[in-house]
């Protein structure tokens, strides 16, 4: 567990390998571009590219939240929706005639693609690398169905109705830390995820909030390049070449500071943010291994009740039986999980961390070369 | 994660101490302005007579008939003007505000402040001299040399603001950060108040600034709420409004003037837009920094709960050097402020006091107008009386067309010369603000270089930590 293996690198497997090579922002929705090369004799042919909506992400996920089979195994964390308001607007002008996207807009725009993609590429990634995930039949379904999804998420959500979802989506954190735990292990780990959830959830928000100072800064460098432009127009030559030059270093350090803000949100804000969404689904993990074990509970005292009264005692003694398997096997694949869950974490903060380091070191080189260079010009004028 | 807080706590607590002295070294620009390069002669016929005190020995001794002495003391060649504005001499005068200490208790408490002048100038009596003065004092002095000199078309440096809301805080007492930093800010716009105005050839030989400068005592000024920096301005203004109201359109025979005055009016709106900007700039950066060291915190907190080791070493020093970064931003946006904000801000307050003295040169042909008006009605009256058998009203009236007479050629003089002193003054000014900006400019971007390389150090520093997760 200490070492880093190689299975727990998403992707590494060259048995199923997915990407997302790119995504179209339409005027209200995104077309994602779901690649996948594949030697897996399930499947029809080695290499797809079809195009899916974020809906169909939601419906793969849901489809397998439902599926009892895996309820011993951590979800992985559906994607949120992409968050496109403003340029959605626009975009809908766009469409219109009416006006046209400043370049800030459109950076703004590619940005919220970029988080989007890498977020629902992830998603996908995650069950690819899983054993059993990646012979989900609704997964190849995903991944092979060259037509829209649309009719089959209909009759998908006709048929569960969302019950299974809702009992899941109200994990109640009262009923795990309520369960009397024998097992040491389960013991720590419910410790851990329930402070660990509530500090990382904290760290997402200020994360958050530090980023959208950042791009503050940033549109700040944009208009005083403006208003030093305006201010140039008036002037004599000399001055006003200077001017010019001081707008053109600060039209520049918006970009290095947008840029930087940008990737601090992608390695940092947007990993917290996952993390906050994967401990969640671990947790529910803890609760159905729980509600098995009050079921077992419930079972046993049906079973001793069925004894004393001399009714019915075969059928609650296979009650207590099968209670008891469900139980042991949630038990031992939720270790399983829960350990890997560890090394997948701890791998993820390594790389990302890694990552937003490099580049705010290299950011901030720019910054330097880019200011001496002006300071050097500056002083010679 | 109780230290991680008090860490924090006490950076901010401080912080104005620690970047005060720092910052001193770092904004020396408002010290030395050593760039300022006027000579200073005592020969130059510019001193005027209206000094308050004393024979000087410059100014021709006065004859009866006023009107052709003071015609000699203006009558200029044009290259003594340009010899003066050539000269390129070392400006040598330091002048520094410091030392802010609070003086009596509750509302009537005060904040004095020590002035400390360093010169070789021999119109000092001294090299070094220290005083104290407090907030009214600047006031006086401005409202003075403002009387004294605005009318003939000076530029003079309008003083730091009053600010009722700023002063309350610190007379009640209260020592937390904004006071701090309000009475810092105050202390930094008077230093910057006084170098503008010794960097004035006129002004720095007014008896007024060297009583100022150097005298230990100085009679304290009445009736400042009047006649603080804006009410001057304001005062100003409404002169100037009274003229454009005027119906008699005057015949600008100078396209100087009519393009100079345009052009003051477009760098008015430009300076505060651009003013604008750099205080949003301030305020995000200070965002930034709370959003950084409360983030820093979080990190803290979410490293000690990581049960992998690694980790959670890993993280604890990710809120290190994310607090060290917040300290980073704090100073940043004090040069965001003192370097550009504040300068831009006096600027904006300069161009007031420039708009003013254009005013004041139309205030002066009004006069001037006036009086030709009335020399006419003399003129005329004079030559009904021709007829009448009246000689004493005669005769008085021959005495009022040559008061009026003379009246006119005051006036016309007049006008002649605040032309000239503003174009001199702007000339002066254009000069002053470019080197300004391309000064402060140059500083600004060498403390963003300053900041990104501490950052590239501190990330360096943290790179192989994060590496070492395993």
């Amino acid at each position: 567990m200490t070492s880093i293996s190689e299975d727990i690198d998403l992707n590494n497997d060259a048995s199923l390998v997915i990407d997302i090579p790119d995504a179209l922002c339409e005027r209200d929705k995104v077309k994602f571009t779901v690649h996948t090369k594949t030697t897996l004799s399930s499947f029809q042919k080695p290499e797809y590219s079809v195009q899916r909506q974020h809906e169909d992400f939601i419906w793969l996920h849901d489809t397998i939240v439902e599926t009892e089979e895996y309820a011993g195994l951590i979800i992985p964390p559906a994607p949120p929706k992409p968050d496109f308001e403003g340029p959605r607007e626009k975009m809908h002008k766009l469409g219109e005639g009416e006006s046209s996207m400043t370049k800030e807009e459109y950076a703004k725009m590619k940005q919220e693609l970029e988080k989007t993609v890498q977020v629902h590429e992830v998603f996908l990634q995650r069950l690819s690398s899983h054993p059993m995930f990646r012979k989900d039949r609704n997964f190849q379904i995903f991944l092979e169905y060259d037509q829209d999804l649309t009719v089959r998420r209909k009759n998908a959500k006709e048929m569960f109705g969302g019950f299974f979802k809702n009992m899941v989506k109200s994990a109640d954190e009262v009923l795990i830390s309520g369960v009397k735990e024998v097992d040491e292990f389960f013991e720590q780990e419910k410790n851990f995820l329930l402070d660990y959830s509530s500090k990382i959830k904290d760290a997402t928000a200020k994360a958050e909030k530090m980023t959208r100072s950042h791009k503050n800064v940033a549109d700040d460098y944009n208009h005083i390049s403006g208003a030093l432009n305006n201010t140039a127009a008036d002037n004599n030559t000399a001055f006003k070449k200077h001017l010019e030059k001081c707008a053109e270093v600060f039209e520049k350090l918006r970009k290095v500071e947008d840029r930087m803000a940008s990737d601090q949100e992608l390695k940092l804000t947007e990993l917290l943010r996952y993390y906050t969404r994967d401990i969640q689904a671990a947790k529910d993990l803890l609760y159905r291994r729980a509600r098995a074990l009050a079921d077992y509970e419930n079972s046993n005292k049906a079973l001793d009740k069925a004894r004393l009264k001399g009714k019915d005692v075969a059928q609650a003694e296979e009650n207590q039986k099968q209670c008891l398997q469900k139980f042991d096997k949630l038990s031992e694949s939720g270790k399983k999980e829960l350990t890997s869950f560890k090394a997948r974490r701890v791998v993820a903060f390594r790389k990302n961390l890694i990552e937003m380091t490099e580049l705010e070191i290299k950011h901030a080189k720019n910054s330097v070369s880019l200011l001496q260079g002006s300071i050097e010009i500056l002083k010679s004028n | 994660s109780n230290d991680a807080e008090n860490t924090a706590a006490h950076h901010r607590n401080t912080l104005q101490f620690n970047t005060y002295s720092h910052r001193k070294q770092l904004f020396s620009v408002c010290v030395t302005l050593s760039e300022a390069t006027e000579e200073v002669s005592l020969d130059s016929p510019e001193r005027q007579p209206i000094l308050s005190d004393g024979p000087s020995p410059v100014i021709t001794p006065v004859t009866p008939v006023m009107i052709s002495s003071r015609a000699d003391v203006f009558d200029r060649s044009p290259d003594q003007d340009e010899d003066e504005e050539e000269n390129r001499d070392t400006f040598d005068i330091q002048i520094s505000v410091s030392d802010p200490e609070k003086v009596g208790d509750g509302m009537n408490a005060y904040m004095v402040y020590k002035v400390l002048t360093k010169t070789s100038l021999s119109i000092f009596s001294r090299d070094e001299v220290c005083v104290k003065r407090r907030f009214s004092d600047f006031l006086g002095l401005h409202s003075k040399l403002a009387s004294k000199y605005m009318h003939m078309g000076y530029i003079v440096p309008p003083a730091p603001e009053k600010s009722i809301v700023g002063m309350t805080k610190v007379k009640v007492g209260k020592e937390d950060l904004s006071s701090v930093e309000f009475v810092e800010k105050r202390r930094s716009a008077l230093e910057r108040y006084l170098l503008r105005t010794v960097k004035h050839p006129a002004l720095l030989k007014d008896p007024d600034v060297l009583q100022f400068l150097e005298s230990s005592e100085l009679p304290r000024a009445v009736s400042t709420q009047a006649l603080s920096g804006a009410g001057i301005l304001r005062m100003v203004n409404k002169a100037a409004d009274a003229v454009n109201k005027m119906t008699i359109k005057m015949n600008e025979s100078d396209a100087w003037f009519e393009e100079k005055q345009q052009q003051f009016e477009n760098l008015d709106v430009q300076l505060r837009k651009l003013h604008a900007s750099v205080e949003s700039l301030v305020c995000h950066r200070k965002e930034l920094s709370v959003n950084t060291a409360s983030f820093a915190k979080s990190a803290a907190m979410l490293g000690n709960s990581e049960d992998h080791t690694a980790l959670s070493r890993a993280l604890s020093q990710l809120a290190e050097v994310e607090e060290k970064i917040d300290q980073l931003h704090q100073d940043q946006a004090c040069a965001d402020f003192y370097l550009i904000s504040e300068l831009l801000g006096d600027y904006v307050r300069l161009i007031t006091a420039v708009k003013g003295v254009f005013d004041q040169r139309m205030k002066t042909w009004a006069k001037c107008q006036d009086a030709q008006v009335m020399l006419q009605r003399k003129r005329e009256a004079e030559a009904k009386l021709q007829h009448a058998n009246k000689p004493d009203k005669l005769q008085q009236a021959k005495d009022e067309i040559r008061e009026w007479e003379g009246k006119v050629q005051q006036g016309e003089r007049d006008f002649e010369q605040i032309s000239k002193n503003i174009r001199r003054e702007v000339g002066r000014f254009e000069k002053d603000r470019v080197k300004d900006f391309r000064v402060v400019i140059i500083k600004y971007l060498e403390s963003l270089v300053h900041t990104q390389q501490q950052m590239i150090k501190y990330w360096e520093a943290f790179l192989p930590e994060a590496k070492a997760i395993a």
